[in-house]
């Protein structure tokens, strides 16, 4: 018996360290490009971790009693008339609803820091006229900074392509070219049916609705070329949606900025 | 009141035909209709499969260069519709629930003989409009879904067939739903009391009551997307003043239950599969009858969990979330009760365990992501890419399409009183979990590192990873093959099965096999331990 | 084949047993109208869920008067009653008077229709019109279909009640409560439809 409980112990602390291993070391995601990912990919790592163990205790187990309990050849009758046992279905009840409810927990706070949780439906008439209601997806912004922010840009989706309107600069450019280490506030709204503005290396998502602005904000920390790619089926060329966020230093997306920028028009 | 049925005139054998010619005819047997189908299922399913296998050739390059774009997203479209609609609902529902649910009760046939017909006979005809949309003006090409304002917009005939049939099928699913619960609850032989039902029974009590509630709400909103499409009114409608979130919460409202409506009976049936062949009870019955109920609860108020993008207020997100991740914790109880079922059990290693072992396997494997997935921030990435694409088929194929090859393993046997060819079911097995988990396994990756799903064209990056897909897609259809060759085989000239192969004790082994039209010679028995598997009484026998 | 065989011998045995079991007919009936409730109740969280959401645009008209829709609701009440006067009386084997209620009540419904479609032709919006419009005609539509089937099942019954050879009698009262159930949900859906559509 004791013999038989240090083999139990072995095996779940195997899968325990083996599931610890690969959680750690497995990059499964792509690069981290923005504040958003680093707490996506911790979310991730906890929830693949967890799920390897219960995954490899689970195959572990059913593997093992079909080749431990297989019936013999010369073996006749049935197996034990076992029913339940109270405590066992106790256990495992309370177990994994504790784990779900640690997950959960732990799932809003890493929401909460991503700026999933803020209200966005009142008063930034910068952004939107009152009758509008807006519906936020992430935003990591506090409405004073929503009202002093220079990085708002328009974006508007059509079958096939996606415009970004930048304001302050009056012109539409079919590139996203942002500044690194800056807070970006978009206004997103489509033409036609739904889309979404998906940026992998960002984790960030959020669909493009018409007739119902939402927002968007991102903090991207890393220089580079990003694919921005549309998630809702929208059309025979939905998978040719693509457009890219070019992420640079400010001095570059200055320059750019300036180039492109047109003068007011007072009509 | 009560009214007395004269065998003879509910199922007349002299008005019946006789022989294979019955299978297409309007018969009140419920075990002809069972049969009906699953076989309809089945041819339902051999094009769903072609439609996949063109979708996995299309991605085996990056290019859209195997079909129009267009013809592409009618491919997807009817995959969707077909598999979910005319396979998996009709068979694991349909199928075993009208061939086994009498047994189970002790009845000689279900409530509504009649009723039962038509939920049947409704089936064909709207397969065929669905598919024959595709010869027309093109099929719908809005996905399964049928999200406005795209399916408003896209080519109009296709669509208005597409909600046709699925109207037409949704009341199919209505009527077979009414029929299970009248079955379950007023037609039990006397004597025979609920908790001592076979948990199939509990099954497709907790099905049914999904489907009558949540699937007329479907109905209602194909209607009003009819309308939009048709009467140019504006419910869905944006340009209209219309709301398109409003769609998909009730779209959602029916299409998350639906999940539950395609995986509780593959619960139910493996429950009944694992006693046999382990020759164990079935392990905690109570629990398991407490965790389909919490199922079918928890299963109504999780829908706006599909739509954690699409701009639902925080709350509402936070709610869904943990209602979604609470769903695991019954799921988890029916698991670990099967392991334990399975432990200090005699099993014998034939293709029906075996399956189910895969169905425990794979399941197990899509409800961790499925958790993953109920976690807003996870969501939020993967959404409505690869990653759900996987997912979803881990839990309806390699949870359900198993038990349903399990099942058809295990009352093979009872169907035909033929045995089917063990070798050809484990070569069936072996290239069928092989072929699953190399064509979806890769999938997870694909979504977590930018693909997203229904798109015919892809970064170059991912043609690697895509193929090996596309190879796990080819073994699967070369799967069909083996278990085809076997069914055919094994019904002209397979080994006798005599009445009970497997030894077991649920009711409907305890007739002839093939069982005659009115289920038993003589009064029903009344089975009250359905699993007492090393008990005294399945020594003696 | 030995199917046929085995199962002739079982027909054999099959007819000495006389096999009787309760009616749950109605219980499939209930079933099916709590189906039907939950369509209604898909429509209701739509317009519940426009209501709180969308806003009525500039220039819309939606306006509703109430003197037509509360004539409506008391006519169904009233042939709700009228509906169970005339299974009392059919209980009570008084064939003709049930007929008489079950006319009077088909006459009822079919008032209540006429005032429906006399409100549809004067409503100030169409179909079309706005959003609100929309869901209008398509809960009320959706009602007055109802209404319809139930009027035309109350004609069919209370012909099947008549004295020489119909088949409605005091034995089988089955057709009568089962309209007689649908006809009451369809009122209840109406006394719904009314609070939520006009007095809300």
């Amino acid at each position: 018996m004791l013999n038989k409980n240090i083999y139990l112990i072995l095996i779940i602390s195997l899968v325990f360290a083996i599931s610890f291993w690969i959680g750690s070391n497995v990059n499964l995601l792509p690069a981290e490009a923005s504040i958003n990912a680093p707490i996506y990919d911790e979310l991730f790592k906890i929830l693949f971790i967890t799920g390897l163990i219960i995954f490899i205790g689970m195959t572990i187990a059913v593997i093992y009693s079909l080749f431990k309990f297989r019936k013999r050849n010369d073996q006749i009758g049935d197996g034990i008339a076992l029913e339940g046992n109270l405590s066992l279905e106790i256990v495992w009840t309370i177990i994994p609803s504790i784990i779900v409810l640690l997950i959960g927990l732990y799932s809003y706070n890493i929401y909460d820091r991503m700026g999933g949780m803020k209200e966005l439906n009142h008063n930034h008439e910068m952004m939107s006229s009152n009758s509008e209601k807006i519906w936020a997806g992430i935003s990591q912004t506090s409405d004073n900074e929503l009202a002093i922010n220079n990085l708002s840009i328009e974006v508007s989706a059509m079958q096939f392509a996606f415009l970004f309107n930048y304001p302050k600069g009056n012109f539409i450019s079919g590139e996203l070219h942002v500044p690194v280490d800056q807070k970006v506030l978009m206004k997103m709204e489509s033409k036609d049916v739904i889309h979404a503005f998906w940026v992998p290396e960002f984790r960030i998502k959020q669909d493009i609705i018409p007739g119902q602005p939402t927002i968007l904000n991102f903090t991207p920390t890393k220089v580079g070329k990003y694919p921005i790619i549309c998630a809702e089926l929208c059309g025979p060329y939905h998978g040719g949606m693509r457009a890219s966020i070019i992420v640079e230093e400010e001095s570059d997306y200055n320059e750019w900025f300036n180039k492109n920028k047109k003068p007011e028009v007072n009509l | 009141m009560t009214i007395s049925i004269d065998p003879q005139k509910t199922n007349n054998e002299s008005l019946q035909p006789k022989g294979w010619i019955r299978y297409f005819s309007f018969s009140l047997d419920h075990k002809v209709i069972g049969i009906q189908y699953l076989v309809c299922g089945f041819l339902f399913y051999l094009i769903g499969g072609t439609l996949a296998s063109a979708i996995r050739i299309e991605l085996a390059s990056p290019m859209s260069d195997f079909m129009p774009r267009d013809v592409y997203n009618q491919v997807l479209t009817l995959h969707g519709t077909i598999m979910i609609f005319l396979w998996i609902v009709p068979v694991v529902n349909g199928a075993f629930g009208n061939y086994l649910i009498p047994f189970y009760v002790g009845a000689r046939d279900m409530a509504f003989p009649r009723l039962n017909a038509v939920a049947f006979w409704l089936i064909p005809p709207s397969g065929l409009m669905l598919v024959a949309s595709y010869f027309v003006e093109g099929a719908a090409q809005a996905g399964w879904t049928a999200y406005p304002p795209l399916s408003i917009t896209t080519p109009q005939s296709g669509q208005i067939i597409w909600i046709l049939s699925v109207l037409l099928l949704g009341g199919s699913s209505i009527f077979g739903g009414i029929n299970f619960i009248a079955t379950i609850i007023k037609l039990r032989r006397p004597g025979l009391k609920l908790m001592q039902l076979p948990m199939y029974c509990w099954a497709m009590l907790g099905t049914s009551l999904l489907v009558v509630l949540s699937t007329p709400v479907l109905a209602g909103t194909l209607i009003l997307l009819s309308f939009d499409i048709i009467a140019n009114t504006g419910f869905f409608n944006p340009v209209l003043g219309g709301n398109v979130v409003v769609y998909q919460h009730l779209f959602w409202f029916y299409s998350h239950p639906a999940v539950y409506i395609m995986v509780l009976p593959a619960f139910g049936l493996v429950s009944e599969i694992l006693p046999v062949h382990a020759r164990k009870p079935l392990f905690g019955y109570t629990t398991m009858v407490f965790s389909i109920m919490g199922i079918v609860v928890l299963g109504l108020v999780v829908w706006a969990h599909h739509m954690f993008t699409s701009g639902t207020p925080p709350w509402m997100r936070l709610f869904f979330t943990i209602a979604t991740a609470f769903i695991a914790v019954p799921t988890g109880i029916k698991f670990f009760n099967w392991v334990a079922t399975l432990w200090g059990g005699k099993i014998s290693i034939n293709s029906a365990i075996l399956f189910s072992c895969g169905f425990i396997i794979n399941f197990v494997f899509g409800g961790i992501t499925g958790v993953a997935l109920a976690q807003v921030p996870f969501d939020i990435h993967v959404h409505d890419t690869y990653f759900v694409v996987a997912h979803f088929h881990y839990i309806v194929y390699g949870g359900t399409v198993f038990i349903i090859f399990s099942s058809i393993y295990h009352w093979f046997p009872k169907v035909t009183g033929k045995m089917l060819n063990e070798k050809l079911g484990i070569l069936h097995f072996i290239i069928t979990f092989i072929g699953f988990n190399l064509c979806f396994a890769p999938q997870h990756w694909l979504g977590l590192n930018g693909m997203p799903r229904r798109v015919a064209e892809y970064d170059p990056q991912f043609q690697f990873v895509n193929q090996i897909s596309s190879l796990g897609a080819l073994l699967m259809a070369i799967s069909t093959i083996p278990f085809l060759i076997n069914v055919f085989l094994s019904v002209r000239n397979g080994k006798n099965a005599g009445d009970n192969p497997w030894n077991a004790l649920t009711p409907e082994w305890l007739t002839s096999s093939p069982p005659p039209v009115e289920n038993w010679a003589g009064e029903a028995p009344l089975v009250e331990e359905p699993y007492g598997y090393g008990k005294e009484i399945s020594e003696q026998k | 084949m030995t199917t046929l065989d085995s199962s002739k011998e079982i027909q054999k045995n099959n007819s000495e047993i006389n096999e009787t079991h309760e009616d749950f007919r109605m219980f499939g009936l209930i079933t099916f109208l709590i189906a039907d409730g939950m369509t209604f109740a898909g429509f209701f969280a739509a317009y519940l869920t426009y209501k709180a959401v969308n806003p009525l645009p500039d220039g819309a008209i939606y306006e509703l008067e109430l003197p037509i829709p509360t004539l409506n609701t008391i006519l169904l009440l009233v042939s709700s009653a009228t509906f169970h006067k005339a299974g009392k009386a059919l209980l009570k084997d008084k064939n003709s008077d049930s007929q008489k209620w079950l006319f009077f009540t088909a006459f009822l419904g079919i008032i209540f229709l006429i005032c429906q479609l006399f409100e549809y032709f004067h409503l100030p919006f169409g179909l079309t019109d706005n959003l609100f419009a929309s869901t209008f005609y398509a809960l009320t539509g959706f009602h007055g279909l109802h209404v319809t089937l139930g009027t035309l099942m109350i004609l069919i019954i209370a012909w099947q009640s008549r004295i020489n050879g119909g088949r409605l009698t005091s034995q089988n009262m089955f057709p009568l409560e089962a309209v007689e159930l649908y006809w009451h949900f369809v009122d209840g859906i109406w006394v719904v439809l009314f609070i939520i559509l006009y007095l809300l």
